[in-house]
């Protein structure tokens, strides 16, 4: 199990940072929405993996942390995921402004030179 | 107390004045004058009254805690030579004041002159009576500022711009060096005190970091000072309004040089050090100043020469680190002051009257300005030494002490002799200013007919030319207490005997006095006809211009080393950058992993399910489908990002994170509807071939998918890494076992964001609203690209046959085809919205929370938007997003408040459960408080970025019509 989750967080951000070394605003986008699935989930498995223990407790009994999963990482990844959707949706803009002041879509805000 | 808090006013008082005075109408000259001159004279007023206190060595001081642990204090200090410091200041701030309301013009925007020099005016009382080194720095440095924008207060003129950038590179680099040098004492003495500071000369003396602080110390002063070889800054500082040469560049800021050698004259001379190093700067700048002064055409530039040369001579008087100097020093630094101060303002009132300042074109003014003429005939006599006036007096005590033999060197041999020479290039500047201004042909082609000005514009230079004569005269009576008062706070009991006699009988000294006036005089006769015509600075020497070596230096460093570093290691293009950082990122992270191993031993895996491996196959095609996709298949690679996101939500799932996963589901669905929304503006792109066949651009593509493997491989090992080690102590454990107890919830990652880390959830909805109130205002005045304004294809087509039908109207087939889905989501509205409010309301228990609940609700306004059209929405619901961010906000913040009132820190949660019939058990905390207030601010800041950006398709832009217009005209 831990060595399928490492190698999909190992695809994702091989995917994502190719796309974020792309020369158009689209593919930087797209690749940091990939990087942002990879970073969550490697934040999220630094709480280990934890199969049928939710964070959710029980009202009024001693309770042993053993049984459930960590809710700290899951607690910074709720938070990173609206952020993420924060910056997504700021770099969306800010690509459409770009876009539509300098004429491209290259991330330097100009075609490169042939 | 009244005498302590006085020092508080001292330095209050002029800021406060400044803010007034920025506030008048632009000409209120009158205005502006009152208040700034009651300023000045009530900080004089305070300055007479608080004389008691200092004389004889007394001390006032008035300390306020600011960092104590880093013996940092707001503490203020004034003794006698402070006091000395303090009268100059504030008297001949009040003149100036007065002259300058007659000097400026009508159309001088006034307020900005008279705040900037009032605040000049505080920051040099701080300078003067601050009792902490580090405070006398931040004091310092804000003189340097403000005599940069007093300098430039015509900045329209570009020699006030270059003159008061030189100013403030200069002081500004000194007061720099200054504060490590006050670091540098600070740290060897144990104290940043004056007190503990002063009374430890020794310490300081024998340290040895004693030499780079003094090194430090003097770059300040003598910076400040425009000495030797740095006061070329001065005479180009000349381009400054006159009221202000006659303020800051004749009494007070060239003179906080001279006032902090003479403050730290008890710990740091006395050296070999400090008598070469000051002594060659004061020497070089009195000779080198006074024979430059002959040769200026410009009044302004003639005197600012003089003025380096007499800074020179109370330089060198320090230099020689003998008590007698030391009194010489003071005495002349008050003298200087005077006769300096009415010179520059007669030089103004020259310049006023005639149109100006050129003595080339200047000739007999006496006739028409008699007053004036005389008032600077004396002055002048008293900068050139002329007995019975101040400046002889200072000059005589200098000479005496040059005689003496303080060091067993050529160097001191030589001091009397350039003393004397020093002042007889002096006594021949003052001559030719006297005789080539207001003697000779009365001028003919001067650009103004001159007159005596306004009485109260010549009002200051009597009063200062009074003085110079009653010191002159009188110096037992008018001088000599308050010197001596000065003097014994400075030496304390190494206070020498002196005496201020006029007369000392027939000694060296006088004979001295006497060849530097003969000589001066032959001088000026031999002189005299060259320079009628001559242009600026002596012959032979013109091409020695420390302005132009600066600009040189200032070229080398601020621009052709800055272009070189910039072409050899920058780069405006991002994909280089990013390059930059992934690669140190890699090389960062894996450094410690080299170091401490990779693997620890408790190797503990668990079985593979097959369902997830199969779903991580399917993730895992998508994420690569996407990367290959997303140059010519955007919406390919977003649905296949799409599907890369669902299988992660499902992994959260899977491993024991419900939460995780409600709240990446619904956020999913919004970055689709908003990418998808942003598709339409991106420029159309046809699959080519060339740039991929290109040599360069395959290598670059190589190098990024080598980089692109090689952090995958990383990020997976360490993950691997991570997840196969034992856990360590987690703070979770805490939070699981008291999320209820101390909570009141039972959902452990809800109670971590509203109630344990609340603070943090704060900041973040701020960052949300933040962002969503950015989006919105980049989008109000979005400009789309000529080439995506035109409605997409598939509408035209539709549109397009609807025209062609006779009964049907435009738009009816997009309604027809979005029907069915149209009426389903109109009808989830309401299912939507409970839908929210439940995940709202259980979310303190059960997964949930505000966050899932708002963006859930945020979904149900973009379907309606879906359905029926921005318009058709918009007819129907009025939705403020903006408002929904503030109350979301506010209700968050009042939330923390809140408990306050009941005297508990920022955000403590206070819950109870209540029964409310058929529903059960209710958590009742102020935390669903303030989740509420997270709720209504992501429904606010989601709806915001949304229908800003869906509400770009049905603005006309301005492009269109633009484009329009275009294809007419072809």
């Amino acid at each position: 199990m831990e060595l399928l989750l490492s190698l999909a967080i190992g695809i994702l951000v091989a995917s994502g940072v190719w796309l974020l070394l792309r020369p158009r605003t689209y593919q930087v986008i797209m690749g940091l929405s990939l990087l942002s699935y990879a970073v969550n989930l490697f934040i999220f498995a630094t709480g280990r993996l934890y199969i049928g223990g939710p964070p959710v407790v029980e009202k009024g009994i001693e309770i042993n942390p053993a049984n459930y999963a960590d809710p700290v990482p899951q607690a910074l990844v709720l938070t990173a995921i609206v952020i993420s959707f924060a910056t997504t949706a700021l770099f969306l803009v800010v690509l459409l402004a770009s876009r539509g002041i300098t004429g491209t879509d290259h991330v330097d805000g100009r075609e490169p030179e042939r | 107390m009244f005498h302590e808090n006085a020092l508080l006013f001292l330095i209050i008082l002029p800021f406060l004045g400044a803010i007034l005075a920025a506030m008048q109408h632009e000409n209120a000259r009158n205005t502006e004058a009152w208040l700034s001159a009651g300023i000045t004279l009530s900080a004089f007023v305070i300055a007479i009254m608080l004389y008691p206190y200092v004389e004889d060595g007394g001390v006032i001081r008035r300390e306020i805690e600011w960092m104590p642990e880093l013996g940092m204090n707001f503490s203020l200090r004034m003794d006698g030579f402070a006091w000395m410091f303090t009268m100059l200041i504030s008297g001949i701030g009040l003149l100036v004041v007065i002259y300058a309301r007659y000097y400026m013009s009508p159309q001088d925007p006034v307020p900005r002159f008279y705040a900037f020099l009032l605040c000049f005016m505080g920051a040099m009382q701080g300078v003067v009576i601050s009792g902490n080194l580090i405070l006398i720095s931040v004091f310092w440095e804000l003189t340097s500022i403000f005599s940069f924008l007093l300098i430039g207060y015509w900045h329209h003129n570009a020699a006030a711009r270059e003159g008061a950038r030189m100013a403030l590179i200069i002081t500004g680099a000194g007061g720099l060096l200054l504060l490590f040098g006050m670091v540098l004492i600070g740290y060897i003495v144990g104290s940043y005190d004056l007190d503990v500071v002063l009374a430890s000369g020794n310490t300081i003396r024998s340290s040895n970091m004693y030499v780079p602080a003094l090194l430090f110390v003097l770059a300040g002063a003598l910076t400040k000072s425009a000495q030797f070889p740095f006061h070329f800054w001065l005479p180009n500082a000349m381009a400054a309004p006159t009221p202000v040469s006659a303020y800051l560049h004749s009494a007070t800021m060239v003179k906080a040089g001279v006032f902090l050698l003479a403050r730290f004259w008890p710990v740091l001379a006395g050296t070999d050090q400090w008598f070469y190093i000051v002594g060659f700067a004061g020497m070089a700048s009195l000779a080198v100043g006074a024979y430059f002064a002959i040769f200026q055409q410009d009044i302004k530039g003639l005197l600012a020469y003089s003025t380096i040369s007499h800074l020179g001579l109370i330089v060198t008087l320090l230099s020689l680190s003998s008590p007698l100097a030391a009194v010489a020093a003071i005495f002349h630094m008050m003298n200087h002051a005077t006769f300096k101060a009415s010179l520059f303002m007669a030089a103004g009132i020259i310049d006023h009257e005639s149109g100006t300042r050129d003595m080339r074109k200047l000739s007999g003014l006496f006739s028409a300005l008699p007053i004036t003429a005389t008032l600077a005939m004396v002055a002048s006599a008293a900068m050139a030494g002329v007995p019975l006036l101040n400046g002889f007096l200072s000059k005589e005590m200098f000479f005496a002490e040059t005689i003496v033999e303080h060091r067993d060197s050529w160097f001191d041999t030589a001091t009397p002799y350039i003393a004397t020479l020093a002042s007889a290039f002096a006594v021949t500047y003052s001559i030719r200013f006297i005789h080539a201004v207001f003697f000779g042909p009365k001028a003919e082609d001067l650009p103004r007919e001159p007159h005596e000005p306004p009485h109260w514009m010549r009002l200051p230079i009597e009063l200062l030319v009074l003085a110079c004569l009653l010191v002159g005269v009188i110096p037992g009576f008018t001088i000599g207490p308050y010197l001596h008062t000065a003097v014994v706070s400075v030496l304390g009991a190494r206070t020498p005997e002196y005496s201020l006699a006029v007369w000392h009988g027939f000694n060296l000294p006088l004979i001295m006095s006497a060849l530097a006036f003969v000589a001066g005089i032959l001088l000026y006769l031999a002189l005299r006809y060259y320079l009628a015509t001559s242009p600026e600075d002596p012959p032979g020497l013109r091409w020695l211009k420390g302005q132009r070596i600066f600009d040189r230096v200032l070229v080398t460093v601020s621009w052709r080393w800055a272009r070189w570093i910039e072409a050899n290691f920058g780069t405006r293009r991002l994909q280089p950058q990013l390059r930059i950082l992934v690669g140190t990122a890699l090389v960062v992270g894996a450094w410690p992993l080299f170091d401490s191993g990779f693997l620890s031993e408790s190797v503990r895996l668990q079985k593979v399910d097959p369902i997830l491996a199969v779903l991580w196959a399917v993730g895992i095609s998508c994420a690569v489908g996407a990367a290959w996709q997303a140059k010519y298949h955007r919406f390919a690679a977003l649905v296949l990002i799409g599907g890369a996101g669902l299988v992660t939500c499902i992994t959260f799932v899977w491993f024991s994170a419900p939460d995780l996963a409600v709240t990446q589901l619904v956020v999913e669905i919004v970055t689709t509807v908003l990418i998808l929304l942003g598709l339409r503006w991106l420029p159309k792109r046809l699959e080519e071939v060339d740039s991929s066949s290109r040599i360069a651009a395959r290598l670059r593509r190589n190098r990024d998918f080598f980089l692109a493997i090689i952090s995958g491989v990383a990020m997976g090992i360490v993950s691997f890494a991570i997840m196969t080690s034992a856990p360590a102590d987690s703070v979770g454990e805490y939070f699981l076992q008291n999320a209820y107890s101390g909570g009141g919830g039972t959902n452990v990652v809800n109670v971590i964001l509203v109630d344990f880390r609340g603070f943090d959830t704060l900041g973040e909805i701020t960052v949300l609203g933040i962002v969503a109130l950015t989006v919105f205002a980049l989008l109000r005045r979005f400009r789309p690209a000529a080439d995506s304004v035109g409605l997409p294809e598939q509408q035209r087509i539709q549109n397009a046959y609807d025209d062609a039908q006779q009964d049907r109207e435009l738009g009816e087939t997009a309604h027809d085809f979005m029907r069915v889905p149209s009426v389903i989501m109109n009808w989830m509205f309401p299912i939507i919205i409970v839908l929210a409010a439940f995940l709202f309301m259980r979310g303190h228990d059960l997964p949930g929370g505000g966050f899932a609940a708002g963006v859930t609700m945020a979904i149900g306004f973009l379907l309606q938007y879906l359905a029926g059209g921005t318009r058709w929405v918009e007819d129907r619901l009025r939705i403020l997003p903006v408002r929904w961010i503030a109350f979301g906000i506010l209700t968050a913040m009042m939330t923390g408040v809140g408990s306050w009132l009941f005297g508990y820190p920022f955000l403590t949660t206070f819950f109870r459960y209540i029964n409310i019939p058929y529903i059960g058990d209710m958590p009742l905390a102020s935390a669903l408080l303030f989740d509420l207030g997270v709720l209504l601010l992501v429904v606010g800041a989601t709806v915001l970025i949304l229908i800003a950006i869906a509400h770009q398709s049905i603005r006309s832009h301005r492009a269109r019509a633009i484009k329009t217009e275009a294809e007419e005209r072809v």
